[in-house]
């Protein structure tokens, strides 16, 4: 593990510059920390960041950039004619890559000399037999380009991490050497170091919108393969999800777009009135003792983790649908095929909700002046036409807002969907009817053997994409309403 | 006088008729109205407050049996002629005999436990063993490797038994449901009910549930959460390492530097933002850029926590500048006026007073981290068996492993409804595990927090 000892390394000098820096500073100083400008752990301080944080940075960019880098001068060395006419250069490179692992993990169990496997010739062993001993399991055998291929990549890594720890070290020991120099009793220690902190400070700010670009990018690049695979109206505009490993799959999101609204739709309708009684009550009516007691324990709801919420769904809530409408069940009737249904998830998901519809509109409801109260009861209006004629029109706008938090979590949600909906892509108004929704495919696409290369999979981040799209615009929206509102009474 | 007689016993007609003792049509109306509504409110909190016992008493009912587990206890003569032919003890060739070389052996202690304690049976010797775990073998193969001495001798052994003989004990499996049950008969359970009232097979509490690995699917008797358990661990090590420094550097740059301009802006925006993206697309994130950008393992711990400490950053840094807003500006009013700098008054003075609230933020959005699944999904945290627990910490980050809410999904996949069990004791482990932290957390508000 190279890398690590490179950032032990980096460590341990910083460490040193920090005493070293330090004891400088007080000897230049005639051993009377007084005449130091700043005080003398400033002057480790700043010894230490010189050294650490240049070469830190190099190595994480240097991590990043150099796969890009030689992924697009490897693949620039396989000829069009070495891809196959039902592959792409992207499963060819995978072949590379794992060619190239082997090749590393044979000369490291010594299955092979560095001489040898830099000059292996296709044909001439039986390689594929060698990386099955390393535990590399090859589809085909090895074909010459691809050896070739795979040789140029692991020179070029060699080469890639020797300069990156040659690189790295001189960068740490140049801010070392360069700050250590500048240590003086006068030198302003203090600024300069404050000024390296609130840059990382800014660093670590500019990480939120790192992880922002990082989720669209990484999407939209996937997205734009999967439409140079797949035409995008039957993406958007088709009527039929029918994936087919073997080729001529029909990928649209419409079907899907229909399963999670229906089931975000009974999540709801379960949630919402609930939720909101739940709020008027608990902020009009209840007494103190009431409050203290119903209100953490409705919201225990939104602390239990969606996994205990799906084996619900799956265990308990879908086999007692199934026996009220299912074959042989206790209404005598037979709407239901199995435990996932439409129904079974959006009711879970509605427990789920209620929470969360109940404390932000509690919030909201709270945020009504009194006096708005106060005059309507002056009137003779009784508590609860107060609250409908008076309370409900003022915090509307903010419990709308509530309402589509809410959905933009329903529609968001995965667990519960994964495993209580079931996995049929159809359009069906019968809430009894298993269907499936936008998560669920994602992650079907995206468990077990996945090929990046095929339209199946890369469908999944088209999906992910309309997703977050969605989900966004209602968080924005919902955020905006709310915002609104608020500044209403303020 | 003559009012009086004119208005006889004050019936002056008022709008709604009647006294105002007497309630008219429409004040009952009203009031009709006014309880119904509230009776609405408080049917709703019911409502709620049902799911929620529904919840827990479904958990507990359903997952306190994975915490208890059948055994049966048996003398084992290790006999020397099936174990080491040659009678020499060389390891290599007593590791040479398969678990199948037990097979006899454990039938052998079976039929002599069912002669010492004088049960009758028409079962044949395979069935008899049919009633222990196929896992037996293998533990019998162990003891041996690592006892080699102790061949030729009779030992106790304790033995799992079979699940269907487990869920037989809990009610799970009954008579009428094994009839086209090939794992098991009527006649076994017989000998089974017999055993049990001589006291060799019994239900004890289960360890190794706790602590054990996961187990194939043939197995679930042997399946335990302690291995994913572990995963999750390192999983927050992460997390904490990462996601606590990142989140209260943030929060101090926004809280106490950040000038108002357009960049400023942009960060809140996209906090909020995070904050409510979909889990999933974190996974997505993840996949793409940590596994098949950086090449990093997959299912390693250690991919699963830098996912999982960009979804919990948004939790951290709003609390943390929750905690840091209500330290008072005196605090810093003061630092500045004895001639501290303004990064000095923040690190030195209101840094520590927000440190319980930062403290409770991030063990909130650990316990938050610690029950997410559906982004540990696609990094491939499922789908094989947490076997080998991790002895090193580079291991314990990148070799492969599960994690406790992946684990429980993966349970819940299998076909054999004795994981179920196991599923839903996972939870209740999981749970226990939230409600500590979360405690925690309340404590540790209750005990520090200040009211200036």
């Amino acid at each position: 593990m190279p890398t690590f000892w490179l950032v032990v390394l980096l460590i341990a000098l910083a460490a040193a510059g920090f005493y070293g820096g330090r004891r400088r500073a007080i000897a230049t100083a005639a051993g009377n920390v007084k005449n130091l400008h700043s005080l003398p752990s400033y002057y480790g301080y700043h010894v230490a960041l010189s050294a650490f944080v240049p070469a830190i940075a190099a190595l994480l960019v240097w991590l990043l950039a150099q796969p890009m880098f030689i992924e697009t001068r490897v693949s620039g060395m396989i000829p069009a004619a070495a891809v196959p006419e039902s592959s792409s250069i992207g499963l060819v490179m995978s072949d590379v890559r794992r060619v190239a692992e082997g090749l590393d993990l044979a000369v490291e169990q010594g299955l092979l000399s560095a001489r040898e496997a830099r000059n292996a010739v296709a044909g001439e062993q039986d390689l594929r037999a060698l990386m099955g001993e390393v535990g590399v399991a090859l589809g085909s055998e090895v074909r010459p380009e691809v050896l070739k291929a795979a040789q140029a990549y692991r020179n070029l890594s060699h080469a890639g991490r020797t300069a990156m720890t040659v690189v790295v070290t001189l960068l740490a020991l140049g801010g070392f050497a360069s700050a250590y120099v500048r240590t003086h009793k006068d030198f302003r220690a203090r600024n300069v170091v404050e000024r390296a902190v609130l840059a990382l400070l800014v660093l670590a700010a500019s990480l939120a919108i790192l992880t922002t670009v990082g989720i669209v990018l990484s999407m939209l690049f996937e997205t734009k393969n999967f439409f140079g695979l797949h035409s995008w109206t039957d993406f958007f505009f088709g009527s039929t999800w029918a994936p087919n490993f073997r080729g001529g799959s029909e990928l649209s999101i419409l079907p899907l777009l229909w399963g999670t609204l229906y089931i975000s739709f009974i999540a709801l309708l379960v949630a919402v009135p609930v939720g909101l009684f739940a709020a008027i009550y608990l902020s009009e009516y209840a007494s103190g003792a009431v409050r203290a007691f119903a209100k953490p324990l409705l919201e225990i709801l939104a602390g239990i983790p969606t996994i205990v919420y799906g084996l619900f769904a799956l265990l308990t809530v879908g086999p007692a649908l199934a026996d009220l409408f299912g074959k042989g069940g206790l209404l005598g009737v037979e709407w239901m095929a199995g435990a996932t249904s439409v129904l079974t998830a959006g009711l879970v998901m509605g427990i789920m909700l209620i929470p969360f519809v109940s404390s932000l509109s509690d919030d909201i409801i709270n945020a009504v002046p009194q006096a708005m109260r106060d005059g309507s009861l002056g009137l003779g209006a009784t508590k609860s036409e107060t609250v409908r004629q008076v309370v409900m029109p003022a915090a509307l706008p903010g419990i709308v807002g509530a309402v589509l938090l809410a959905a933009s979590r329903a529609i968001g949600e995965t667990m519960i969907v994964v495993m209580g909906a079931g996995a049929i892509a159809k359009f069906s108004a019968n809430p009894l009817e298993s269907m499936t929704t936008i998560t669920t495919r994602i992650v079907s696409q995206l468990t077990g053997d996945t090929d990046f290369a095929s339209p199946e999979t890369l469908v999944a981040f088209a999906l992910g994409l309309t997703l977050f799209v969605l989900t966004l615009g209602l968080n924005v929206l919902a955020l905006y309403i709310v915002r609104k509102y608020r500044e209403q009474y303020e | 006088m003559t009012d009086l007689s004119q208005n006889p016993a004050g019936a002056a007609p008022r709008k709604h008729g009647g006294s105002l003792l007497e309630k008219s049509p429409h004040t009952r109306k009203r009031n009709a109205a006014e309880t119904r509504f509230k009776a609405y409110g408080i049917a709703a909190i019911t409502a709620g407050l049902i799911m929620l016992l529904v919840l827990v008493t479904t958990i507990v009912g359903k997952g306190t049996g994975a915490f208890q587990q059948t055994f049966v206890t048996l003398n084992v003569e290790l006999l020397e002629a099936k174990l080491d032919k040659k009678g020499n003890r060389d390891l290599a060739d007593i590791k040479k005999v398969t678990t199948f070389g037990y097979a006899p052996i454990i039938k052998g202690a079976m039929e002599a436990a069912i002669e010492d304690l004088g049960i009758e049976t028409s079962l044949k010797s395979k069935e008899l063993a049919g009633i222990l775990s196929k896992d037996v073998a293998a533990q019998l193969r162990d003891y041996v490797i690592a006892n080699p001495d102790q061949i030729g001798q009779t030992v106790e052994f304790r033995f799992l038994a079979s699940s269907r003989v487990d869920g037989y004990l809990k009610g799970r499996v009954t008579r009428d449901s094994i009839v086209n049950d090939k794992n098991i008969s009527a006649e076994q359970l017989d000998l089974v009910d017999a055993l049990a009232a001589a006291g060799v097979l019994e239900k004890t509490f289960n360890l190794d549930f706790i602590f054990g690995a996961d187990a194939s699917d043939a197995r679930p008797e042997a399946a335990g959460i302690g291995v994913s358990m572990l995963g999750s661990l390192f999983m927050m090590l992460v997390v904490l390492a990462l996601a606590l420094p990142i989140g209260v550097a943030a929060s101090i740059y926004l809280e106490e530097f950040a000038p108002q301009n357009w960049l400023t802006d942009m960060i809140e925006v996209n906090i909020s933002n995070l904050a409510a993206v979909p889990s999933i697309v974190f996974g997505i994130l993840g996949l793409a850029v940590f596994i098949n950008y950086m090449h990093l393992p997959t299912s390693a711990p250690l991919v699963g926590g830098l996912v999982l400490t960009l979804m919990t950053l948004p939790t951290i840094i709003i609390s943390t500048r929750a905690s840091l807003k209500s330290v008072p500006p005196s605090i810093r009013d003061a630092a500045l006026g004895v001639g501290a700098s303004k990064m000095q008054a923040v690190f030195h003075h209101v840094l520590p007073l927000a440190a319980p609230g930062i403290l409770t933020g991030t063990i909130i959005g650990l316990a938050q981290a610690l029950g997410e699944t559906a982004p540990l999904l696609l990094i491939g945290m499922v789908g094989f068996i947490a076997s080998n627990a991790p002895e090193t910490l580079a291991d314990g980050l990148l070799a492969p492993n599960s994690a406790m809410p992946a684990q429980i999904y993966e349970w819940a996949k299998r076909a054999d409804p004795a994981f179920y069990e196991r599923a839903w004791g996972g939870i209740i482990i999981l749970l226990l595990f939230l409600v500590t932290m979360n405690t925690l957390a309340v404590i540790l508000r209750r005990r520090f927090e200040r009211r200036w």
